[in-house]
């Protein structure tokens, strides 16, 4: 299975290369934006961050579908190790949002942006997956109970999202948009390298943490087995 | 389905069954939402609208519901019954069923008191409000119930549900308050309508993984 994967190593050194390229993209290609100034580069990290991590959480429940469906063992550390990636790209998310709201708006949290408060919600949610985890024990039962739950947060994501949209409307009349003036073709090359890179360095980090979680589940059993 | 409809009325006469006698949960359930509005009374400052007040009244039932659900699967874990009804050759989604119609008869029972206190001490309620109780009970059964089991089947159940069910239970909440205070109430039902939907199919179809060992 993994021989037809790319190595680490050489995913690692491309996706140094695409980060590189992405800097040098947001910083040089891409125009200063006229209205925000230099501030307005944050956009080219909070915005692939976000989308990374929706991906992250929508592997993870995928990888938890499959874990109810062929109750595979393997399916289990995938999908965790995907929401504990979804849950750092989440937790970046919040605070690339806190510092651009910081910069644009003068504050650093505003309930009227939904995209903030909707990664606030699920960063708790995602945080609860981890306590009930590790509340089971280890074994069939806590690899189920992980994926139901995994599954609920790919419900939760559109919900939510409805639901905070429809909460503006009676918690605060008037909405901050984001949406500057439209991008221009340059800046919507840099944000496409720079969506690349976060992407890849996420893949990269999510295998890092695979191979050592499965390097410690083998390292138990040989214990288990010595022991014996 | 006959069938199906019958072990579901069986097991959620169980639990009734078993509360009249004990009357382990709902007394507490009451006292408690009653408990709660008073200290919001207090909390609330005086000059405060009566449209904080409906917020806190959605507080006061998401609270209520968790410490009713919290002792949803006690009777199962005990002497391991839990075991006995896995091991019958029946449909166990049914088992989610019951438990979360009995969940919505506590809670209910719990509101009927709570709504008219709310009421009777803060301000008034319409029909929408009502029917926003109505159909958000329903959704904070339908997650809390599946919450329950799931973190039953780890340590320190008490610890976890909450933490489970408060992020699911924030639509319900704007749904709920919105169809208290907005005046295009409809949509927020419709809202809590789809959410109930959703979260009963998806509940519904995963209970078996949870249940099972």
């Amino acid at each position: 299975m993994t021989q037809t994967r790319p190595s680490l190593p050489v995913l690692a050194v491309g996706s140094t290369a695409l980060m590189s390229a992405a800097l040098l993209a947001i910083f040089f290609v891409a125009e200063q934006d006229a209205d925000q100034g230099l501030s307005q580069k944050i956009f080219f990290f909070h915005v692939p961050i976000a989308l990374t991590a929706y991906a992250c959480f929508g592997l993870g429940a995928w990888k938890a579908l499959r874990v109810l469906w062929t109750r595979g063992e393997r399916y289990d550390l995938e999908s965790y190790t995907a929401i504990h990636q979804g849950t750092i790209f989440g937790a970046l998310t919040l605070i690339t949002g806190c510092i651009w709201a910081k910069a644009s708006w003068g504050v650093w949290w505003t309930w009227s942006s939904n995209q903030l408060v909707l990664f606030l919600v699920l960063f708790l949610f995602y945080c609860a997956y981890f306590m009930l985890r590790f509340s089971v024990e280890d074994g069939p039962r806590r690899e189920r109970v992980s994926a139901v739950y995994a599954l609920f947060g790919v419900a939760l994501i559109p919900v939510s999202f409805f639901a905070i949209r429809l909460a503006n409307d009676f918690i605060h009349p008037t909405v901050f948009t984001r949406e500057g003036p439209q991008m221009t073709g340059r800046m919507f090359l840099a944000f496409s390298v720079a969506w690349a890179a976060i992407f890849a360095l996420a893949y990269v980090m999510y295998r890092v943490e695979l191979a050592g979680k499965r390097t410690d589940a083998h390292l138990r059993e040989l214990r288990e087995a010595l022991a014996r | 389905m006959n069938d199906y409809l019958g072990d579901v009325a069986a097991l959620a006469r169980k639990d009734l069954a078993l509360e009249l006698r004990a009357r382990d949960t709902l007394p507490a359930m009451v006292l408690f939402v009653l408990s709660t509005l008073v200290v919001f009374h207090f909390a609330l400052p005086r000059d405060a609208g009566d449209e904080a007040a409906y917020g806190l009244l959605w507080v006061a039932i998401v609270f209520t519901a968790l410490l009713g659900l919290s002792r949803a699967w006690v009777p199962e874990s005990r002497d391991g019954a839990i075991d006995a009804l896995v091991l019958a050759t029946r449909d166990r989604s049914a088992i989610w069923v019951a438990k979360t119609l009995a969940a919505l008869a506590f809670l209910a029972v719990a509101e009927l008191v709570a709504l008219p206190a709310f009421a009777l001490l803060f301000a008034p309620l319409d029909a929408a409000a009502v029917a926003g109780a109505a159909l958000a009970s329903i959704g904070l059964c339908v997650v809390g119930s599946l919450a329950a089991a799931l973190a039953s089947a780890g340590r320190g159940r008490e610890v976890v549900l909450p933490l489970l069910v408060l992020p699911l239970s924030i639509p319900l909440v704007v749904g709920g308050v919105g169809a208290s205070i907005s005046p295009q109430a409809g949509d927020y039902l419709l809202f809590l309508g789809v959410y109930d939907a959703v979260f009963a199919i998806l509940s519904w179809a995963s209970f078996e993984y949870v249940i099972t060992e």
